[in-house]
């Protein structure tokens, strides 16, 4: 097990914090969104945007690869834009993983909305504060739980990922071998040494991370959202 | 004085409400009617928070909103064909431009700030708020000491009383500088003792801070001790606006205000104070009320519930009651029930009385005759 390349352990960690970042961009204005519309199309959005949860990574791996890749929509048009291929990249990991991703986001975030509720957000526009500010300084804050949700669910789920990863991915060191494609790697060429490490590593990792969360969210006030 | 012009219409499931008045806000205006008769919907309207209300709502000269030169009929008749060009046309400043104060029933202070941190909060975003033109309005110490803030501030809203939240919730929403405070039943969850103590702040409110009120409840209690004037909302329609004596002394209206403890609003001024007693000169004679602290020369809001005031033929003798005022009746009401209501002119002003039919009958009472009232009891509302 001498030189135990470590590379595949700082890519998932790479992916999964651009994930997240790109998450919290898209996830956090439709979840607003569904919190607070009265439109009918709410289910169906909520239905789609759900779709990750159920289907089997490899299902949707098999439509990102189709979607994703030289000849699919986006993945032409990326080829004539850029000369590169979205599959088989760093870049195309990362719109695979948020697609993977989403509900983890969109949905901590859509309850912890919900649970603020509109009465504080009308309070703050009769004091004079914007909608945006009202976002930032009163909705945010009091959704805190629903962020901190959204980031951690959002990574851990990111690192976990391996069905979605290999079909659109592949195993490419340094830029799609993610680490639970290397412990799958290493088990396949029997480096069950290696395989340990890595699969601990990120076990051990996981649990702080999740017990960080949970211990943090305890002193994170919850309830009503105004008295 | 200022005038706020509201011209609007709204649509909810199992209720609409339409209205169409000229409002001179003064001092405390009530806005007052039965749970459920669109009072906290036609103040959320006035304030930017019901988007899907038609129609105007100007503030001295200032538009709030407007659908430009449609009539809301022809605005119904052009919806399916033109929906975008009405949107195009229609004015409508959002909550957050609209220079309103709002009270609002639960409070709805921040939890994440502390009771400083939510009044800061007002103060940053408000009228006054940098780049939101020049101008120093009220403060933050003028507040803190009118409500007595000071002990509350480092603490959190959710360990205050429900008389300090109010408190606190009055003062955000003074900071924020508006040119009217709209107060949505700020009492109603409040027990009697805190409600007492509540009031007295409110009162002191337009005259302190310059602003006027316009002030939501179903207690006419309050209407009496806070309000000079007011409006009456029954069913989603404005059905009177004046004097509060006036209105609640109108016959014609009883029936909006059925729920109500039914009476009547009097003033009179302060005389003399002897045994226990203030005497008060009431324009056709005087009245006995227990001692109340007020200087000879006050003009006193007297309440007088209408089931407290008797009716005889006669100046009657022997009698325990004090206060008998020469009256005329203006009126006679007969409901459904075995009651008979009232309207006795006494000078300019007017009392209500209750009584029962048969009695009617035996005393053979009728318009215009003249009586004297028997006044069982009288309740002290306020000073003026």
């Amino acid at each position: 097990m001498e030189g135990l390349d470590l590379g595949p352990v700082w890519l998932s960690i790479q992916l999964a914090t651009v994930t997240v970042l790109v998450l919290l961009v898209i996830a956090t204005p439709l979840a607003w969104w569904l919190a607070f519309t009265r439109t009918r199309a709410r289910a169906v959005i909520e239905a789609i945007v759900a779709l990750p949860l159920v289907l089997p990574p490899t299902v949707l791996g098999f439509y990102l690869l189709i979607v994703l890749g030289p000849a699919g929509a986006i993945g032409g048009f990326w080829v004539q834009l850029t000369d590169t291929t979205l599959t088989f990249s760093f870049t195309g990991l990362v719109i695979a993983s948020v697609i993977y991703s989403f509900p983890f986001a969109v949905q901590p975030l859509q309850g912890a909305f919900e649970a603020v509720g509109r009465a504080p957000l009308e309070a703050a526009a009769t004091l004079g504060a914007t909608p945006m500010q009202t976002f930032a300084r009163v909705a945010s804050p009091l959704a805190l739980r629903g962020y901190v949700s959204a980031i951690v669910l959002g990574f851990a789920h990111t690192l976990g990922e391996f069905g979605v990863v290999l079909m659109v991915g592949g195993n490419i060191p340094g830029s799609t071998k993610v680490v639970s494609i290397a412990v799958f790697e290493h088990v396949e060429t029997i480096s069950y040494a290696d395989a340990h490490i890595l699969s601990a590593g990120l076990l051990a990792f996981s649990f702080v991370v999740l017990l960080a969360v949970y211990a943090l969210n305890r002193r994170i006030p919850i309830g009503a959202a105004y008295v | 004085m200022s005038e706020l012009v509201v011209d609007v219409a709204i649509e909810k499931p199992g209720f609409s409400l339409q209205v169409d008045e000229s409002i001179a806000l003064d001092r405390i205006t009530a806005l007052f009617g039965a749970s459920g008769s669109g009072k906290t919907t036609l103040l959320r309207i006035i304030a930017g928070l019901e988007p899907t209300a038609r129609g105007k709502v100007v503030f001295d000269g200032q538009v709030w909103q407007e659908d430009r030169g449609r009539t809301p009929a022809h605005e119904r008749s052009t919806a399916s064909s033109g929906s975008l060009r009405t949107a195009r046309k229609r004015r409508f400043l959002p909550a957050h431009e609209r220079a309103v104060g709002f009270v609002f029933q639960d409070t709805r202070l921040f939890t994440h700030l502390s009771v400083e941190g939510n009044l800061r909060f007002a103060l940053r975003h408000g009228r006054f708020a940098a780049g939101f033109g020049t101008g120093s309005g009220i403060g933050m110490s003028e507040v803190v000491a009118a409500l007595e803030l000071e002990s509350l501030l480092a603490r959190r809203p959710a360990s205050l009383s429900g008389g300090e939240r109010q408190r606190v919730a009055i003062g955000r929403a003074l900071l924020a500088n508006p040119r009217v405070l709209l107060m949505d039943e700020p009492l109603s969850s409040l027990d009697t003792a805190r409600k007492r103590e509540i009031v007295s702040y409110i009162e002191a409110l337009p005259e302190r801070f310059a602003i006027p009120v316009l002030y939501v409840t179903h207690d006419i209690d309050e209407v009496a001790r806070l309000s000079n004037r007011m409006l009456l909302l029954s069913a989603g329609r404005i059905a009177a606006q004046g004097g509060v004596g006036e209105i609640l002394g109108r016959i014609d209206l009883w029936p909006s205000l059925e729920r109500l403890e039914a009476g009547s609003v009097i003033e009179a001024r302060v005389q003399r104070h002897d045994n226990g007693m203030t005497h008060l000169a009431f324009e056709t004679g005087t009245l006995q009320i227990p001692a109340v602290d007020a200087v000879p020369g006050k003009v006193l809001r007297l309440r007088v519930h209408a089931r407290d005031v008797a009716v005889a033929t006669e100046y009657p003798q022997h009698l325990s009651i004090r206060n008998i005022l020469p009256a005329t009746i203006e009126k006679i009401d007969l409901d459904a029930t075995v009651h008979a209501d009232l309207l006795l002119g006494v000078g300019a002003q007017t009392l209500r009385a209750r009584i029962t039919r048969n009695a009617l009958e035996d005393l053979g009472l009728t318009e215009g005759q003249q009586v004297h009232a028997l006044i069982k009891s009288v309740l002290f509302e306020g000073r003026l």
